[in-house]
């Protein structure tokens, strides 16, 4: 089982925090890769102003169909930063040629554009750069997007990040997903490594999600080009969450209704008893049977946490005013937020969603059989 | 057959005759119980000539030989009156002196069963043994990477949907805007499928009523039943009993001019309506409720003369097209109940059910499909319409699932499979298999006829006599001296034990598989089969 970490703090963090707290959790994976989501970026890619940033590994020649790609397109490069590694990796990790976090100009062209063309468009971009990266294997591209950035890789995370020199000033963040892979395949391949990421919204979870295939069909029937892939079974969570918001207008607090709606003798003692009934039966075909504990970051950086029905999964949340952290186990929250008051941890249960605001004031935690708060 | 007897082309020995009766002079009493419960007439009582040889004792006299007579059982062998391997008369009999067997090779009478140019007609259903539901096996056990559920312990939601499902976007606009939304019943997966009231014996209906009443109000499971062509009693109309019926129209009408004047009177809505345009055992051809079994009750519930056959035809006669099928009478259907209960067509299980299933897609009334394969049974057919005419349904159910998923509408228009769920006794196995290949839910005939009214039927063509009111266990006779011999509560309680134990083996499908909060309609990486050609024609694993 993965070990999974999510860090929301008011200073900026070095990916190192997140690292060493994986570290401390080393019994509970393998050391067979590690990604890294880092958003409500510090430093250099602060200054950005909404520009979006590619992240992924190249080839040389990769670099060179990259670039040539993105001129066409009419993007311009506005700040890079290359990770260029020694010539021994560490055992397990591939050597590779560049770790590129690159940002770029929009074209001139896209100014007149809206949002959500804008955001429809930065998808295609990657799911282009993807499928040309499959084809001749020289890129593997995890985000393009504004204010993310993502790495990934395969190895056991700490050596990695030192390997990377993740402690590097410019990698500071102030919301972080990481996680240390347990390996339950033979071959890694890098797109089925969490966080998963679909236009803002970033999820990573523990677990074998056995309802997949029914909504893996249901979502790749939806028509829309981002639901692809599903190199591993969660990436249907990242999906659900952003078809939630984006196609259905709900918050997060549906969520839970979504993937693991209320039995009937519950909805009908629910405030919103007939808009649940309505969403379970529609939603259907999102159900999802666990055993799984999802954790994420929403667009507007609101971090979470739920898990399945049955409550199958470890995860525990605490923090203090400022920091707060949700991870996998006790032992990675108090590498994290050793000084923050134990008594206040709190481990979600079969009907709770919690979730730190942005303005990382409190934990909140909602449960299922609560009133909704519904879009008028 | 005396030396210088006439034989004619149907002349036939017992030998020639599918079942042979084997009779036990030493016990038989001659009590004569044999011979009066036998359906078909098919033994009668016989007397033998015998030739015996008496030795006196001493030496005054010579042994010699006498003819003496005696009496027992004998069988028929006119083709009219074969035996059909009931077993009645081993069931009556007192001591066990009585058994028919079935023949040590393919019989003769089959040649000979179209006296009068008339083909064999016949109830019960398609005699092939087997089918590929059996061979489906549950591959995707949960192990140490996700544990496996506890089928006993905990907490299950095995419903299913029977209505059109909006997409989610649609669905959440229209409840927005208090549009009217297709209206969708929870229910259970397995659902008793048509039987009518006329093909079935009162006590049969009552029974089974009993049990589903018995299973929605005390146990809590939505379970449903389908009238079947025949239309519903009058006062099971107007009770709320109603909610838990599936009232079905097919193209006689039958009852339906009663159905239409309850409408006002009626406390509840049905649970939705059938259209039936076809039935697995009898694909494209009518129904047929053979005059024996018109009495009076089936008459004046049918709305029509009794003593007369009545064959529906085969298609709805007012309909000349699918848009006129699909929109109109659908639409129609609606309207007649205010557009509160959900209605469906039913097919029999065909290469044309894709054509079907997308115009139904189009059709935002179109509550599901049900499809009826080639092993559904019947009350009535000709013998080769139910042996060979009809499309197997595991493939025809995944064809119609991976068509709506290419089309993002999968349990949208949620599709319910029949024929030959739990032919050899694997009913929920079945059901799962057929779940997981795609389909919403099951209806079942056959299987609770047998589980819950003792049917003798098999699929080596023992009794199927269900079309001429002959039922020896008063199953599908409209006879009161045979009905009276089932018990409708007794079988009102073998519909729950069937209902209860279905659940529980349910449970234990999908509780190793790691699914207890939805039906895992779709979930066909969990199955496999030991037959490559079946495992790519259904899309799914291949294993040995």
């Amino acid at each position: 089982m993965c070990r999974l970490l999510a860090v929301t703090s008011k200073e900026p963090q070095s990916p190192m925090l997140a690292m060493q707290a994986l570290d401390v959790m080393r019994e509970g994976h393998d050391g067979s890769g590690v990604g890294l989501f880092l958003s409500d970026l510090a430093g250099p890619f602060q200054e950005l102003n909404g520009a979006p940033i590619l992240s992924g590994i190249f080839t040389n020649a990769g670099m060179k169909r990259l670039d040539e790609f993105m001129m066409e397109v009419g993007f311009l490069t506005k700040y890079k930063l290359s990770i260029k590694v020694g010539k021994s990796p560490p055992k397990g990790t591939p050597r590779r040629d560049m770790y590129l976090i690159q940002a770029y100009e929009y074209p001139q062209t896209w100014e007149e554009l809206s949002e959500n063309e804008v955001h429809h468009r930065l998808m295609l971009i990657r799911l282009q750069l993807r499928q040309m990266g499959n084809e001749k294997e020289d890129m593997i591209v995890f985000s393009f997007w504004p204010d993310v950035i993502m790495i990934k890789e395969i190895g056991d995370p700490l050596t990695v990040a030192e390997y990377l020199h993740l402690d590097r000033d410019e990698l500071r963040a102030r919301v972080m997903l990481v996680q240390g892979r347990q390996n339950t395949n033979y071959e890694i391949n890098l797109y089925a490594c969490h966080p998963f990421f679909i236009q803002g919204v970033a999820t990573m979870t523990n677990g074998e999600n056995t309802a997949f295939v029914p909504i893996r069909e249901f979502l790749m029937s939806r028509g829309f080009p981002g639901y692809i892939g599903y190199q591993s079974d969660s990436e249907v969570f990242t999906h659900i969450l952003h078809f939630m918001l984006t196609r259905l207008g709900l918050g997060i607090e549906a969520y839970k209704h979504v993937i693991t709606p209320l039995t009937n003798e519950d909805l009908e003692r629910h405030p919103n008893g007939p808009f649940l009934k309505h969403l379970k039966h529609s939603c259907r075909r999102l159900i999802i049977d666990g055993p799984n504990c999802v954790m994420g970051c929403l667009p507007d950086k609101t971090l979470f946490m739920v898990q399945d029905r049955k409550k199958l999964r470890p995860g525990v949340v605490g923090g203090k005013l400022g920091l707060y952290a949700i991870c996998s186990e006790m032992c990675g929250l108090d590498a994290v937020i050793p000084d923050r008051d134990r008594t206040k941890d709190f481990q979600p249960m079969y009907l709770d969603t919690a979730f730190i605001r942005p303005a990382r004031k409190e934990l909140s935690i909602c449960r299922q059989t609560e009133e909704l708060p519904l879009p008028h | 057959m005396s030396p210088n007897g006439r034989i004619t082309p149907s002349t036939l020995s017992i030998k020639d005759l599918p079942w042979q009766i084997y009779w036990d002079r030493q016990r038989c009493t001659l009590c004569g119980r044999c011979t009066a419960v036998c359906p078909v007439n098919a033994i009668e009582l016989g007397v033998y000539r015998q030739r015996l040889v008496e030795t006196s004792i001493g030496l005054n006299e010579a042994p010699s030989s006498v003819h003496k007579v005696y009496y027992g059982i004998r069988q028929k062998t006119d083709p009219a009156y074969a035996c059909v391997g009931c077993a009645m008369c081993s069931l009556v009999c007192p001591n066990d002196c009585i058994i028919p067997y079935r023949t040590d090779e393919a019989d003769k009478l089959r040649f000979h069963i179209n006296q009068g140019g008339q083909p064999r007609r016949r109830g019960g259903r398609r005699n092939v043994p087997g089918g590929i539901l059996d061979q489906i096996k549950f591959i995707r056990i949960s192990m140490l990477t996700d544990p496996a559920l506890d089928a006993g312990r905990h907490e299950f939601e095995l419903r299913t949907l029977l209505g059109r499902v909006l997409p989610p976007e649609e669905s959440l606009r229209l409840l927005k805007h208090s549009g009217w939304m297709p209206p969708v019943r929870e229910i259970y997966p397995l659902i008793i499928g048509a039987m009518s009231f006329g093909a079935i014996s009162p006590t049969m209906w009552e029974g089974l009523q009993m049990g589903v009443a018995y299973l929605n109000e005390e146990l809590g499971m939505p379970v449903r039943i389908s009238t079947g062509e025949g239309g519903c009693p009058p006062r099971l109309l107007r009770s709320r009993f109603i909610k838990y019926v599936i009232l079905q129209i097919a193209s006689g009408y039958f009852g339906w001019d009663e159905i239409i004047h309850a409408i006002p009177e009626m406390k509840e809505d049905p649970c939705a309506v059938e259209i039936k345009y076809g039935q697995g055992a009898k694909p494209g051809d009518g129904g047929l409720l053979m005059w024996h079994k018109v009495n009076k009750l089936i008459a004046a519930i049918r709305g029509v003369p009794a003593g007369v056959s009545l064959p529906s035809p085969p298609t709805h006669q007012t309909k000349y097209s699918i848009e006129e099928s699909v929109a109109k009478m659908i639409q129609s259907m609606y309207m007649a109940w205010g557009f509160r209960v959900p209605v469906y067509p039913k097919i029999s299980g065909t290469s044309t059910a894709l054509a079907v299933l997308n115009n139904l897609t189009r059709n935002p009334y179109a509550a599901a499909l049900a499809i009826d394969g080639e092993d559904g049974g019947t009350g009535a057919a000709y013998n080769v319409s139910m042996n060979h005419m009809g499309h197997p349904i595991a493939s025809n159910i995944r064809d119609c699932y991976l068509n709506l998923v290419k089309l993002g509408k999968q349990n949208e228009i949620p599709l319910f499979a029949a024929g030959g769920v739990g032919k050899q006794g694997n009913l929920a196995a079945n059901a799962a298999a057929l779940i997981m290949l795609g389909a919403s839910g099951v209806q079942i005939g056959k299987y609770i006829m047998q589980a819950a009214a003792g049917c003798l039927g098999s699929e080596s063509d023992r009794c199927n006599i269900c079309n001429i009111g002959l039922c020896p266990k008063g199953i599908t006779s409209q006879d009161p001296r045979l009905y009276r011999r089932l018990d409708p509560k007794k079988v009102a309680e073998r519909v729950v034990d069937v209902f209860l134990s279905f659940d529980t083996e349910l449970k234990k499908i999908v509780a190793p598989l790691g699914r207890s909060t939805s039906l895992p309609i779709g979930m066909s990486d969990a199955i496999g089969i030991n037959d490559k050609a079946a495992a790519e024609r259904l899309e799914i694993k291949y294993v040995v």
